[in-house]
């Protein structure tokens, strides 16, 4: 039973950063932009995050503000997300360029400059090659007291930081806000069909910036509680792995829905993390095990696709630019 | 006749694209609660004006009044701050939602978002004018009929009091436009102000009150319907004849060439578009097809070339040399370029059914040949030294040869495409609509190139939409309506307003063997 607790809570610990993300790709894709540049986002919402604790940290050698510890690698992360999906959307959405294409530029690049600078970071302050920021890191994790007295109870709902909560409370709110609002509905035509919802008097260039923007920084929160929670504030190049891919491929697993992307994050997290609760697995077993993921996602492409049913297809206008017809 | 202020006035309305004149100066009324109908042939610049009056379109020249009061309608959301709504021919509507989320789309509502009262309300509209929809249906699930009245109750739901209806009977059968007339007439008594744009008489007879009559784009007159006759309304349509001094060389050597019995074509979504189809495509002559848009022209043309399955019939090929009979039926292009059918096409969509625009001119040229040769690579030789070919003796303006053909002018493009046609020396060539958007010297040269291949003994098949060119051009013209055959005429002889009739009504008997009074089957579609 103890063990069973405890692989749910790591599960939900491993699910928490794709959450953020299949969130925020589901709210670009919505727009009709389907951002490969997630991981590159992500990876930049991470080191920003990282380097601003680093300053603060260092600058404060005695006790941390707890308020400051959080606030100042949160604002960081968000702006660095910020900035990498305004580059997405200028080219997408104002220079019509290719999405895939820009979106893999994204990837890259936000990839090399979370490298550089963490890895310079690591290289100069850090030891063997690794950044450790442990006293902000203490602060972000810290849980809810009462936790530890529950029992199994309490490691499987309340023994996580708030970051992991927020994430379920953002991808609820993006849920209702995709399905129950008049915004949501104006941004599921805009990503539907951008000439209906023109004509219907809907700012489709407003509602795309948005959209993307506002998913790039949901996206990166889950590169900031991976380096400040999951990692413990341990900063080592390439250590988010391929978890922004995993993240859009849950946008198909959850079918362009929010809460089933927390489902989907959490079984995804727990096939992630599986081979270490299962005993006596080979190496080369182990690899083939974390590739379940991806099976998963591909059995649910097989599957949406044959039935066919058109509130599970993608946005029907996604990955296309729009142009407006001469007038 | 009493002094009312109009609910809408255009005074010396002229609009221009580029050289072409599609409105030139217009001025017409429209009285509130009325149905008025604006008819014109196609290319008379019905939408254009109308286009105006919604918005999609500024005009150059020319006032707009909305009782009265000066407006300048820059937008379709101007439009309907004024309380005019459009219902385009091509819907504007999101597939994967209901009938009540497409009509709230974009509203700024006032309060909270709320899909019920939204519902609500619109059941109440469709009760009140009897439109058939449910609020809650997909519009994936939804007839085109269906998809229309979304569109009309969403401009009703808005607030609109001047409606215009860009051909609506074009997509339903006659059934639902009776529905929709009934619908129409219900909106009328209730003070509401209905312009259909329409070039279906029989329509234009049963549901308007007054006729606006455009040709050429520009104005002509403005009639009450029950004083007017079809005969009336079709001369004031076509116009009088005038003189093209288009080249007819006499035919020679007619032999048959091309058979079709009884052809009958089902688009994918269920219309019949070539119903019960019979003629015969002689050599050494060129046999026009005149009828309204889509009255079957394309799918017809399509159904010969191989690139359309049919229903059933008959398409004959006559081998010029041993004359023996090839069946064409069920084959596609291959397998009739195999048979050695020298059948050239020229579509009416250019860039997308004739040519590959990001392609250079001897690339598009190899799309007849790629087949040929025996090695694996390709030839570029000979694509290169037709391209050439054709570039000067077709006069193609080109930077080179090497220039994509999406770069070229509308004319130049056409030139390539019939020039990659008539290389292949067919024996049946069937253009549809080739002088389309070209100026007045490409239109002559187009018509050049087809009395050529006629005087060398192919079968032309003509597709056109101008009546006077069609009339000079071509030896006999067939006559489309609603896909089927409602005339064949000889082009010497071929009265243009006795085309016009044809064009938009099938022969007398007919219609008295068809029905019996009000049923308009067959008609006009």
């Amino acid at each position: 039973m103890n063990t069973i607790a405890l692989f749910i809570s790591r599960a939900v610990v491993q699910g928490i950063p794709l959450v953020y993300g299949s969130t925020g790709e589901i709210i670009t894709e919505k727009a009709g932009h389907l951002n490969l540049g997630i991981p590159g986002v992500m990876y930049v919402g991470a080191v920003s995050g990282v380097i601003g604790s680093f300053f603060y940290e260092k600058n404060n050698p005695g006790a941390l503000n707890p308020f400051l510890a959080i606030i100042i690698p949160l604002i960081c992360s968000l702006f660095g997300s910020l900035v990498m999906s305004l580059i997405y959307a200028f080219l997408t959405v104002t220079l019509r360029a290719n999405q895939n294409v820009t979106g893999l530029a994204l990837t890259t690049f936000g990839v090399g400059f979370g490298n550089f600078f963490g890895g310079s970071l690591a290289t100069i302050y850090g030891s063997g090659g690794s950044l450790a920021l442990r006293r902000t890191s203490i602060i972000f994790k810290t849980a809810l007291p009462f936790a530890s007295k529950l029992g199994n109870f309490g490691t499987i709902f309340f023994s996580y930081s708030f970051l992991a909560y927020l994430a379920i409370i953002i991808a609820i709110l993006a849920q209702v806000f995709l399905t129950k609002t008049r915004a949501g509905l104006n941004l599921r035509a805009v990503g539907e069909s951008p000439a209906t919802a023109d004509a219907a008097g809907i700012n489709v260039t407003k509602y795309k910036y948005l959209a993307i923007i506002i998913g790039g920084m949901i996206a990166g929160l889950g590169g900031l509680y991976f380096t400040m929670d999951y990692t413990s504030g341990v900063w080592s190049n390439g250590g988010f792995g391929d978890r922004g891919w995993l993240a859009i491929a849950l946008v198909i697993f959850a079918i362009w829905n929010p809460d089933i992307g927390i489902l989907g994050s959490i079984l995804f997290g727990g096939l992630y993390v599986i081979y270490i609760f299962i005993p006596g697995l080979s190496r080369s077993s182990q690899e083939l095990i974390m590739m379940l993921p991806y099976v998963v996602t591909l059995i649910v492409l097989v599957i949406t696709s044959m039935r066919k049913k058109r509130e599970n297809q993608p946005p029907a206008s996604l990955g296309l630019s729009y142009f407006r017809e001469e007038r | 006749m009493e002094k009312e202020v109009p609910v809408l006035e255009l005074r010396h309305v002229t609009k221009t694209f580029g050289k072409v004149v599609a409105n030139r100066d217009v001025s017409m009324s429209v009285r509130k609660g009325e149905i008025l109908s604006v008819l014109g042939e196609n290319g008379s610049g019905k939408t254009t004006l109308m286009n105006m009056i919604a918005g999609i379109y500024y005009p150059d020249e020319g006032q707009i009044f909305i009782n009265g009061r000066e407006v300048s309608i820059t937008s379709p959301k101007v439009a309907f701050d004024n309380g005019i709504g459009m219902i385009h021919q091509h819907f504007k509507l999101v597939d994967v939602f209901n009938a009540t989320e497409n009509i709230i789309l974009g509203l700024k509502g006032k309060g909270r978002y709320n899909l019920k009262a939204a519902e609500k309300k619109v059941s109440e509209i469709t009760a009140k004018y009897g439109f058939d929809l449910d609020p809650k249906k997909k519009i994936y699930n939804m007839s085109v009929s269906e998809k229309q009245t979304v569109e009309i109750v969403k401009v009703l739901y808005r607030g609109a009091e001047i409606f215009i209806l860009d051909e609506p009977t074009a997509v339903l059968t006659p059934q639902e436009t009776e529905k929709l007339f009934a619908v129409l007439r219900k909106m009328r008594d209730d003070g509401k102000t209905i312009i259909i744009i329409t070039h279906k008489l029989r329509e234009v007879m049963e549901i308007s009150d007054r006729v606006t009559i455009l040709r050429k784009g520009e104005y002509i007159d403005t009639v009450n319907t029950k004083d007017a006759t079809e005969k009336l309304l079709t001369d004031m349509m076509v116009g009088q004849s005038t003189d093209l001094n288009i080249d007819r060389p006499e035919p020679k050597n007619v032999c048959d060439r091309l058979i079709v019995k009884d052809l009958n074509v089902t688009s994918s979504d269920g219309v019949k578009k070539v119903d019960g189809v019979s003629f015969v495509a002689k050599s050494g002559e060129i046999l026009g097809i005149a009828g309204i848009a889509n009255s079957g022209q394309r799918e017809l043309l399509e159904a010969i070339a191989g690139l359309q399955k049919i229903d059933s019939g008959e398409i004959i090929y006559v081998d010029p040399k041993t004359n023996e009979e090839i069946d064409l039926r069920d084959k596609n292009v291959e397998q009739i370029r195999n048979l050695g059918v020298r059948l050239s096409f020229v579509p009416e969509d250019r860039l997308g059914m004739g040519l590959v625009g990001d392609m250079n001119i001897p690339y598009n040229m190899m799309l007849r040949s790629y087949n040929k040769g025996k090695s694996e690579f390709l030839h570029t030789s000979e694509p290169k030294k037709l391209a050439k070919d054709v570039v000067e003796q077709l006069n193609v303006v080109t930077p080179g040869l090497d220039t994509p053909v999406r770069e070229l002018s509308g004319g130049n493009v056409q030139k390539v495409l019939v020039g990659r046609e008539i290389a292949s020396s067919p024996t049946v060539m069937m253009a549809a609509y080739p002088a389309r958007g070209l100026d007045i010297n490409s239109s002559y040269l187009i018509y050049d190139l087809l009395n050529k291949q006629k005087k060398s003994g192919a079968a032309v098949i003509f597709v056109g939409e101008d009546l006077d060119v069609l009339i000079a051009l071509c030896d006999r013209i067939l006559v489309l309506c609603g896909g089927k055959i409602s005339g064949v005429v000889d082009g010497r002889k071929a009265d243009k307003n006795e085309i016009g009739l044809l064009m938009t009504n099938l022969p007398e008997k007919e219609k008295i063997e068809s029905d019996s009074g009000k049923d308009v089957s067959g008609n006009g579609r």
